[in-house]
């Protein structure tokens, strides 16, 4: 589907309340839009909610080959998916240069600032290495995807767990989870996106963009960075001309963005980690809050099973067993063959027109079998023609 | 066996087949098949649909049942086609027709449909028509010549871009849909194109309805708060415009909220932006 257009009016109101410093949903102009970190039951398995925007993030391992020049290294896969239900601009052959845009800049973001070290992935040099797998889903586009995807992606690595390896001389033993405790990746530093939108040649930003104003913006400056005030990458979009007092202002903005966000992070990361050592409940399910009007839960209804034993009694007293197979297979012409009979129709009440087709069909058959069974002495009730064999339609 | 097969088909289609008049307001889902009144009661002690010949008029009369939205006929049941909640509303003459029945559900697409007042974005110019993107499936298409006092020498001032308010003269599912900004007499009415300001935001279609009821209060209080001017489109689009950004900004939000909040909630927020 093509994307609703956006029309003067807005565009307008929209400018002119940025210029008078004011956003939509009430913001200021560097605040971050409420951010949702919530885990699934298995570990990597995370979802991130900023604001509207959802990114489902899974990180996943295998045992692999390493490549040729860097035979003690590990691998990292990174991948984000735009998936359709995030936006109806989004189909499957469409969105290509958003995509390639968005996974180049992931991949600078979390590869190139070495923010994993490689080498502890390393079972057997040059033989046998880990290959970490991210994937990460946009499952709803409300603007700022790269921050969103970013806190994400580092969020589902710093939750994984790996299975335990140990290597004695020649022999590489891989535990199973049950049989020892899963290893925690080792993670340098937690590089995280923030986002500048730019309006009006650059006279005015806001941080975290949503969709609207997205829309409207002149051009879009993304700085990686951790808590160590260190930038893994930064990157201007959209051709504006950026001062250099601009981006270094920016660059301090995301310096203390970034802390927050990391502190959120440690936080989530935490009080899972407690969740799962306690024995209590975790998974997707829990973070749901019920208490919420857009939940909608119905009483139990109570459902009376005394009877349940006596109805299951009769109706297995009245079926009929199924007839015995008989392995001798009966040859009727060359080429077709017959083993045992089958079983009844179970299929339900056949309308009474089909049923007379049945019998005008079925009494052939009827014969050739009666005179079968009683070759092979099997007793059969209820051989009447209603109880004809399945008829095969053409 | 082939009885027994018999017998649990029959009882699962009557388990399936309830009385509307036992589910109204109450959730149904996709694929449920309801009785009217009448049949309820043939099917009651006869079970071979033998229908008692009644000869006072005492009972219910059924006249015209109206199958409204997410109700569909199928045979002389109604078929639920979406899920939400039964409804179902006596009609007012008293004896004409008996009544109707619909179902409340919620959602945010939009399909168009005939008589809709809806707002729509003016996409492209093409010769004598434009393009309206109104939301749904396909852009709807406006005749130049469909607004009050235009004619061919004298062209409706329209660019790409702009806000129309107009309705569906043609809506189904087999043809592209085309709208208008004119009534039957020629008139505008209200509709035509939408001034320069103000901020358009989009809602679920079931918060319009509501916000369009003819006894909503929620209108009310927005009116006392600041003057305003406000367009609801049937395809979830509102347009609102107060004096200040701000003010308008006020009323998008409370609007949009308006839909997850109880009266209460609602009232003390009122009572709150009044000071």
């Amino acid at each position: 589907m093509k994307e609703t257009p956006l029309s003067n009016c807005e565009r307008r109101f929209l400018l002119r309340a940025i210029e008078e410093k004011k956003r939509l949903d009430g913001r200021q102009t560097y605040d971050y839009r409420n951010i949702k970190i919530s885990f699934g039951t298995d570990y990597g398995c995370c979802i991130v909610e900023l604001g509207k925007t959802r990114v489902l993030g899974q990180v996943s391992c295998e045992l692999v080959s390493p490549k040729l020049n860097r035979a003690t290294e590990g691998i990292l896969f990174f991948n984000l998916e735009l998936s359709q239900m995030a936006a109806p601009a989004f189909e499957p052959g469409r969105q290509s240069d958003l995509l390639v845009k968005l996974n180049r800049l992931l991949e600078r973001c979390l590869r190139n600032s070495k923010c994993i070290d490689t080498e502890s992935l390393c079972v057997v040099a040059g033989e046998k290495v880990w290959q970490i797998r991210v994937d990460l889903h946009l499952l709803n586009h409300d603007g700022n995807i790269i921050d969103a995807a970013s806190i994400a992606a580092i969020v589902a690595l710093c939750h994984f767990r790996r299975p335990d390896v140990s290597v004695q001389g020649d022999e590489v033993t891989l535990y199973t989870p049950e049989e020892r405790d899963p290893v925690p990746l080792s993670i340098h530093h937690m590089p995280i996106c923030v986002s500048f939108a730019f309006f009006q040649q650059g006279t005015y930003l806001l941080v975290d963009p949503n969709e609207r104003e997205e829309r409207v913006m002149d051009g879009l400056l993304v700085i990686a960075m951790n808590k160590h005030r260190e930038i893994c990458t930064i990157q201007s979009s959209g051709g504006i001309m950026l001062l250099k007092d601009q981006v270094l202002r920016c660059s301090k903005i995301a310096g203390v963005k970034v802390l927050e966000i990391t502190e959120l992070i440690q936080k989530a990361l935490e009080n899972d980690r407690k969740v799962r050592k306690e024995g209590g409940k975790y998974g997707f399910a829990e973070s749901i809050a019920s208490q919420r009007i857009t939940a909608f839960k119905m009483e139990k209804a109570p459902i009376d099973t005394s009877d349940v034993e006596e109805k299951a009694e009769e109706i297995i007293a009245e079926a009929e067993p199924p007839l015995e197979v008989v392995s001798n297979p009966v040859l009727w012409t060359p080429g077709t063959a017959q083993i045992g009979e089958g079983v009844e129709n179970s299929w339900g009440d056949l309308e009474d027109s089909e049923k007379e087709e049945e019998d005008e069909d079925g009494t052939d058959e009827a014969i050739i079998l009666d005179s079968i069974k009683m070759d092979i002495g099997v007793e059969v009730s209820n051989i009447g023609s209603q109880d004809a064999p399945i008829v095969l339609s053409d | 066996m082939a009885e027994a097969g018999g017998i649990t088909t029959e009882s699962v289609a009557g388990d399936r087949a309830r009385a509307a008049r036992t589910m109204l307001d109450q959730v149904v889902l996709p694929g449920e098949e309801l009785l009217l009144p009448e049949q309820e009661d043939a099917e009651g002690p006869g079970g071979a649909g033998e229908r008692p010949l009644r000869l006072n008029a005492g009972t219910r009369s059924r006249g015209r049942v109206v199958c409204g939205p997410g109700l569909r006929r199928s045979g002389d049941r109604l078929l639920v086609t979406k899920c939400g909640r039964l409804r179902h509303k006596e009609p007012g003459g008293g004896s004409s027709g008996g009544g109707v029945y619909w179902v409340d559900s919620q959602q945010k697409r939009y399909v168009p449909v005939k008589g809709d007042h809806v707002i729509g974005i003016v996409t492209a110019k093409s010769g004598d028509i434009f393009k309206v993107d109104v939301g749904g499936s396909e852009p709807a298409s406006l005749s130049y010549l469909a607004f009050e006092g235009a004619t061919k020498r004298n062209r409706p001032n329209v660019q790409v871009g702009d806000l129309i308010y107009g309705q569906f003269v043609v809506a189904n599912k087999d043809m592209e849909p085309e709208m208008v900004c004119i009534d039957s007499c020629g008139r505008a009415s209200g509709m035509g194109v939408i001034g320069q300001d103000g901020l358009l935001f989009k809602v679920t279609l079931g918060l319009i309805r509501k916000l369009l009821a003819p006894d909503c209060e929620i209108l009310q209080e927005v009116g006392k708060l600041y003057p305003l001017e406000i367009v609801f489109g049937m395809n979830g689009r509102i347009w609102v415009k107060a004096k200040t950004i701000q003010q308008t900004l006020i009323l998008a939000n409370i609007l949009e909220a308006c839909e997850h909040m109880t009266a209460d909630q609602r009232k003390q927020i009122f009572s709150r932006l009044a000071e």
